[in-house]
C-alpha cells in the first residue's frame, strides 16, 4: 500500500497517463460508448449527453480518470453511453456511491447524473449530505419535473396542481426549488442551465469541472413524452425575455435590450424592475463569490418556476475545504506522526502477557 | 465440574479455587463496566483463562437506583481453559438495592454476596419495591453476606482531596474493586498504573480512585474477609492480550488490508452494538484506513461499494435495523460482483428490539434478505478472538471471488472479551489480489469475462487506460457485461452467480467435529453458542455420556462434508438464539430432521441449561 493508501499494482500506471490517442488529442468520439442510446426521440437528454461528450475532451484529463455514477431513471442511463468508467447504481443513491469513489480516489474525476425524482425524492438525503461535505463531485440534476422512467407520475419539482397519472385531480404538493435546496445544503458551486442551450450548457459544465468540491447544476430537461413543454416559457423561440443570465460582477439585467433588471427591496426580497425607471445603479450586481449564500438564495427565489423570469448561470462559487482532500491530509499526518502502519505492533498493542 | 463455593481461606493461607464467576452489579452511573474491565485485566495479567459478559441497559442513564438502570459485568476466570462467561456467579457485588434485586436470582446457593450497605436507604429500597431492608431479616440466609459501608469508606479515604462529597463518592466502585482484589489475591499495581494514566490530566480524580482502591484492599485484609486464590491457567505458549469481538474485527480488517495490499474504506452509520468497530477503525489512519460516518446505512454501504469499484476493500458495519436498510444496495453488489464486507453485529429484534442484548436471528436475513436470486457467502465468528479470523476470511473470499460477503457476529461476541494468543504476522494467510491491466478480448475489455476456476470476474479499476467500462444493476450479458434482457442470458447469469458462490465450498475448511466416536447425537452450532455448547458437551462427557459436537463457521456455502458428517449421527441437535434458523437451512439443504433448542432472551445460553436439554436426547 502506498503512503496514501492507494492500491499498488506495478502493472498500473498512475497519475496523468496517456489514454488511447493521448490527452491532448481526445475527441468527442472517444467519449462515446458503443451502446445504442435508448432515450425517446426528441428527449432533452440527448442534448445534455452531446454537451458533456463535447466538453470532456477539452479538460486535459485522461479518459480513464473519469467516472460517471447515476441512480435510476431515464436520465440515469447516462453512464452507459459514456466511454468512461461508470456505475448505474440504485435509485437515489448515486451521490453516496460517488462519495465512496471520490474519497477512496481523490485522483479521479467523478460525475453524478441524477433526475428530479432520483436526486430530490428517494435520494434527497444523499444529495444534501454530499453537498454539505463538499465531496469533489460534479452533480448534474436533470430536472424534467416528472418521473420519466416510471411513465409520468408527478415529481418533487412538479408544480402545484399538476395533473399526472398519480394526481388526476392535481398535485397538492409544493415543489422543491433545486437551486434553493442546494444553496441551503451548503453547496460551494450552484448553477442552472437547460438542455438545448448550445453555448451556455457547455460553458457551465466547464465551470463546474474547474471547481474543486461539490458542483451542483440543475439542468432543465424537456421530457417530450410525459411533460412536454414544461420549460417552453423559458427556452422556447422568442422567449429569451424570461432568461436572466447571471454574470459575475455585472448588473443583473435581461429582456429586450436588457431593459429589465433585478433590484433588492427594503425587505431583502428581489423584484424585477424597468432599468430605465429604477436607474442602473439600483440594479443588483451579481457576486458569485459572496461569503454568504443569502444573495444567491434570494436570486433563486426570483421565480417560483420556469414560467417567469428565471436566473440561469452560476449562482454561487466559493472555495471551501474538500472532503477527500481532508481525509487525505489526515492519513498523511497520521503516517508522519505514528509512522506507517505496523501490523505486528498493532496486534501486540495494549496489555500483553507471555505464556512460556 | 469444579465448585466455586468452598470454605474460605485466610490472608495467610488462601483457599485455592480452580474457577470463579464474579458479577459486578450497580447503577449505570456506578462504573461497573470499568470495574469489571479492570478486574479482567489483572486476572489476564495473572495468567488466568477468562471470559466476560457485559450486560448493560440501552438507556445511557436510566433514573438512578431503578431496576431499568442496573448495569452488570460478569467475569469467569480460572486455572484451566474455559469456554463461557459462566452460568451463575458464585460472587455477586451489589452496589445498591436495584442491583441486588435484579441479580440475586442468579447467585449460586451459598454464594458470596458483597453489598454496599450505605446504598440501602429508604429511598433506594422504595424505588425497587422493597418494603423492608433485605439485608436485615432472613431473606438472604442462603448466602454468605458481607456488608460494607462502601460509600462512607470511600468518602473517608479521599477526605484529603479537594473533591466534594458527591465527586468523592464516585470512587466507590474502586473501593469495591479493592475489596475483591484482596479476596482473590490480585495485585493493585496494574490498576493503579492504569488509573494514573487514564486520569493523568485530572490528578485529583486519579488520587481519589487510587485511595479508594487501596482502602478497599486494606479493609479486606483487616476485616479478614474470605481469601481465595486462582492459579494461572496452562495456556498454549505465546504472547497474549485480551480482546473483544469488535476490536478483533477491526484488527482483522486491517490485517486483511495489509495482507492483500488493498486499502480499506469503511462506510458506517452508528448503531449499537456495532459502533465500536467504526470508532476503532477511525483511529488507524496510518494504515491508510478511510472511515466515513455516513448519513444513513444506505449511504454507508453505497460508499463502500463505490470504494470497491475504485480498487479499495469496501466495508460496512451495522446491526439488524441497518442490515434491513442495506438490502437493496447489497443486491446491487451481488450484481456488480465487487468485493465488499457487510458486518452485522446481531442484536435482539424485530425492529429496535433489544439494542444492547444479543441474538442470532439475522441468519435467514443474511441468507435470503434480498429480492431476486441473490446468493452471497456468509461467515460467522464464534468467540471474541475468532472475529479476527472472520474478518480475514471474509475479506479473502470477497477479494478472491469478487463478491459481497456477510460476516455475522453478535452483541455478546462484540462486547465480551477473552484472552487472545496474538498470531505472528508471518503466519497470516496471503491474500493475493491482481487488478486487471490489459484488454481481455482483442482490443476490448469485458468486465464479466470470468476466471475459469473461481468464476470471478476481473477487477479493473478507474485510472487504468483502455479498460473503461460501465456496470450497473440491470442484468448483464455474460462476458461483455452489456445490458441484456435476453431470457436465456438471465438464466445463465443466475446460474453463474449461484455456481460461483457454491464452488467456494471447495475452498473452505471442512466441518470438524469432536467428541465420542460412538456418539449417537451430534450437537451442531454456529456463532456465539460455541462456548456454551462446548461447555455443555464437556460436562456431559465428564459424566460418561456420549455426545459429539461440531460448529459451523461458514453458513453459505456450508463446508462440503456437512451433509455426510451430519448423516453419520442418529440425531442432530441445534441450539440457537433464535427460533430455529439454522435448523431450517439444514433441513432444507440436507433433508435431515434436526432437534431445535431455541432461546431468545437477549442473553447467551447457559451451559447448564444446554447440558440438561441435550441430555434429554441422549
Ligand atoms: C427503490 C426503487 N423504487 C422505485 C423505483 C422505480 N423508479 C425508477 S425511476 C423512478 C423515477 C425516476 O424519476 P426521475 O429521477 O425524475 O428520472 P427521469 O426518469 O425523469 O429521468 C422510479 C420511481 C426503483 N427503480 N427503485
Ligand atoms: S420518457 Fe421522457 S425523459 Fe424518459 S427518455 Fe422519454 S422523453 Fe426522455
Ligand atoms: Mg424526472
Amino acid at each position: 500500500m502506498s503512503e496514501l493508501g492507494q492500491p499498488e499494482d506495478p502493472t498500473i500506471e498512475r497519475g496523468i497517463t496517456e489514454g488511447p490517442g493521448g490527452v491532448s488529442t481526445l475527441t468527442r468520439q472517444d467519449f462515446m460508448s458503443d451502446q445504442e442510446v435508448r432515450w425517446c426521440a426528441g428527449c432533452g437528454d440527448y442534448a445534455i449527453l452531446a454537451a458533456v461528450q463535447s466538453v470532456l475532451p477539452g479538460l486535459g484529463i485522461p479518459r480513464e480518470k473519469f467516472v460517471f455514477v447515476s441512480g435510476i431513471g431515464c436520465s440515469s442511463r447516462f453512464p452507459y453511453y459514456m466511454n468512461t468508467y461508470g456505475i448505474h447504481s440504485i435509485h437515489g443513491r448515486a451521490p453516496a456511491f460517488a462519495t465512496g469513489i471520490a474519497t477512496a480516489r481523490p485522483d479521479l474525476n467523478v460525475w453524478v447524473v441524477t433526475g428530479d425524482g432520483d436526486g430530490l425524492s428517494i435520494g434527497g438525503n444523499h444529495l444534501i449530505h454530499a453537498l454539505r461535505r463538499n465531496v469533489n463531485l460534479k452533480i448534474l440534476l436533470f430536472n424534467n419535473q416528472i418521473y420519466g422512467l416510471t411513465k409520468g407520475q408527478y415529481s418533487p419539482t412538479s408544480e402545484r396542481g399538476k395533473v399526472t397519472k398519480s394526481t388526476p385531480f392535481g398535485s397538492l404538493e409544493t415543489p422543491f426549488n433545486p437551486v434553493s435546496l442546494a444553496l441551503a445544503a451548503e453547496a460551494t458551486f450552484v448553477a442552472r442551465t437547460y438542455d438545448v442551450e448550445r453555448k451556455h450548457l457547455p460553458e457551465i459544465l466547464r465551470r463546474a469541472a474547474a471547481h474543486r468540491g461539490s458542483a451542483f447544476i440543475e439542468i432543465y430537461q424537456n421530457c417530450n413524452i410525459f411533460n412536454d413543454g414544461a420549460f417552453v416559457a423559458l427556452t422556447g423561440k422568442g422567449r429569451s425575455g424570461n432568461r436572466v443570465y447571471l454574470e459575475h460582477g455585472k448588473p443583473i439585467v435581461f429582456g429586450p435590450d436588457n431593459s429589465k433588471g433585478v433590484r433588492m427591496k427594503k425587505d431583502g426580497a428581489l423584484e424585477v424592475v424597468n432599468v430605465a425607471d429604477a436607474g442602473l445603479d439600483q440594479i443588483m450586481v451579481h457576486d458569485e463569490h459572496h461569503e454568504s449564500q443569502s444573495l444567491a438564495y434570494a436570486l433563486s427565489r426570483l421565480s417560483s418556476g420556469p414560467t417567469m423570469p428565471t436566473p440561469l448561470g452560476v449562482f454561487r462559487e466559493v472555495e471551501k475545504p474538500v472532503y477527500g482532500d481532508g481525509i487525505e491530509r489526515q492519513l498523511r499526518m497520521a503516517a508522519e506522526q505514528q509512522g506507517p502502519g505496523d501490523l505486528s505492533k498493532l496486534l501486540n498493542s495494549g496489555d500483553t502477557w507471555t505464556v512460556d | 465440574m469444579s465448585a466455586q463455593i468452598a470454605p474460605p481461606g485466610t490472608g495467610q493461607e488462601r483457599k485455592e479455587l480452580d474457577r470463579v464467576v464474579i458479577r459486578f452489579a450497580g447503577d449505570s452511573g456506578d462504573g461497573m463496566q470499568m470495574t469489571g474491565d479492570r478486574f479482567t485485566s489483572v486476572s489476564a495479567f495473572l495468567g488466568n483463562d477468562l471470559s466476560t459478559l457485559p450486560d448493560f441497559p440501552a438507556e445511557i442513564r436510566a433514573p438512578a437506583g431503578t431496576l431499568a438502570g442496573v448495569s452488570a459485568f460478569q467475569i469467569h476466570f480460572s486455572d484451566h481453559d474455559i469456554l463461557t462467561p459462566g452460568d451463575q456467579p458464585g460472587v455477586l457485588v451489589a452496589m445498591n438495592p436495584a442491583a441486588l434485586k435484579a441479580n440475586l436470582k442468579d447467585l449460586l446457593p451459598g454464594g458470596l454476596l458483597i453489598v454496599n450497605e450505605d446504598a440501602f436507604d429508604k429511598r433506594n429500597l422504595e424505588k425497587v419495591g422493597y418494603t423492608t431492608n433485605p439485608l436485615d431479616g432472613g431473606s438472604l440466609e442462603g448466602f454468605q453476606v458481607t456488608r460494607i459501608h462502601m460509600t462512607k469508606m470511600t468518602i473517608a479515604a479521599v477526605k484529603d482531596s479537594t473533591l466534594n462529597k458527591k465527586e468523592a463518592e464516585r470512587s466507590k466502585n474502586m473501593l469495591a474493586l479493592g475489596v475483591i482484589c484482596w479476596m482473590y489475591g490480585r495485585p493493585l499495581e496494574p490498576t493503579i498504573a492504569w488509573l494514573e494514566k487514564k486520569f493523568s490530566k485530572k490528578p485529583e480524580i486519579a488520587n481519589a480512585t487510587i485511595a479508594a482502591l487501596k482502602a478497599g484492599h486494606a479493609f479486606g485484609e483487616t476485616a479478614e474477609l474470605a481469601a481465595y486464590s486462582v492459579k494461572p491457567a496452562t495456556l498454549a505458549p505465546g504472547t497474549y492480550r485480551r480482546i473483544t469481538g469488535n476490536q478483533a474485527i477491526a484488527f482483522g480488517l486491517i490485517a486483511a488490508s495489509v495482507q492483500s495490499k488493498v486499502p480499506l474504506l469503511l462506510g458506517s452509520y452508528p448503531i449499537t452494538p456495532a459502533s465500536d468497530i467504526l470508532h476503532e477503525l477511525s483511529r488507524y489512519k496510518n494504515f491508510g484506513v478511510r472511515t466515513i460516518q455516513a448519513e444513513d446505512e444506505i449511504a454507508a454501504i453505497s460508499m463502500a461499494i463505490g470504494a470497491s469499484f475504485s480498487g479499495h476493500l469496501g466495508v460496512t458495519t451495522t446491526s439488524g435495523p441497518g442490515l434491513d436498510l442495506k438490502s437493496e444496495a447489497l443486491g446491487l453488489a451481488v450484481s456488480l460482483e465487487l468485493p465488499l464486507l457487510v458486518i452485522d453485529i446481531q442484536r435482539g429484534g424485530p425492529s429496535t428490539g433489544l439494542p444492547t442484548k444479543t441474538e442470532q436471528s439475522d441468519l435467514l436475513h443474511a441468507m435470503y434478505g434480498r429480492h431476486g436470486e441473490s446468493p452471497l457467502p456468509i461467515v460467522a465468528s464464534y468467540s471474541p478472538p475468532s472475529c479476527f479470523w472472520a474478518a480475514i476470511e471474509g475479506a479473502r473470499l470477497a477479494l478472491k471471488y469478487m463478491t459481497p460477503v456477510i460476516i455475522l457476529s453478535d452483541g455478546y461476541l462484540a462486547n465480551g472479551a477473552e484472552p487472545w494468543r496474538i498470531p505472528a504476522v508471518e503466519k497470516l494467510p496471503e491474500i493475493p489480489v491482481r487488478f486487471a491491466s490489459q484488454p481481455n478480448v482483442g482490443e476490448d475489455f469485458w468486465p464479466y469475462l470470468r476466471d475459469e476456476t473461481t468464476l470471478a470476474r476481473p477487477w479493473a479499476i478507474p485510472g487504468t487506460p483502455g479498460l473503461e467500462h460501465r456496470i450497473g444493476g440491470l442484468e448483464k450479458a455474460d462476458g461483455s457485461g452489456n445490458i441484456s434482457y435476453d431470457p436465456d442470458n438471465h438464466n445463465l447469469m443466475t446460474l453463474l452467480r449461484q455456481a460461483k458462490i457454491k464452488a467456494i465450498e471447495e475452498d473452505i475448511d471442512p466441518l470438524e467435529w469432536d467428541g465420542d466416536d460412538d456418539a449417537r447425537v451430534l450437537v451442531l452450532g454456529w456463532g456465539s453458542t460455541y462456548g456454551a455448547i462446548g461447555a455443555a458437551c464437556r460436562r456431559l462427557r465428564l459424566r460418561g455420556l456420549k455426545v459429539a459436537r461440531a460448529h459451523l463457521k461458514h453458513l453459505n456455502p456450508f463446508p462440503k462434508n456437512t451433509g455426510e458428517l451430519l448423516s453419520r449421527f442418529d440425531e442432530v441437535i441445534i441450539p440457537e438464539m433464535n427460533m430455529g434458523q439454522l435448523s431450517k437451512l439444514i433441513r432444507a439443504e440436507f433433508l435431515i430432521d434436526v432437534i431445535s433448542i431455541n432461546q431468545v432472551k437477549g442473553l447467551p445460553f447457559r451451559a447448564g441449561d444446554l447440558e440438561a436439554e441435550i441430555e434429554e436426547h441422549l
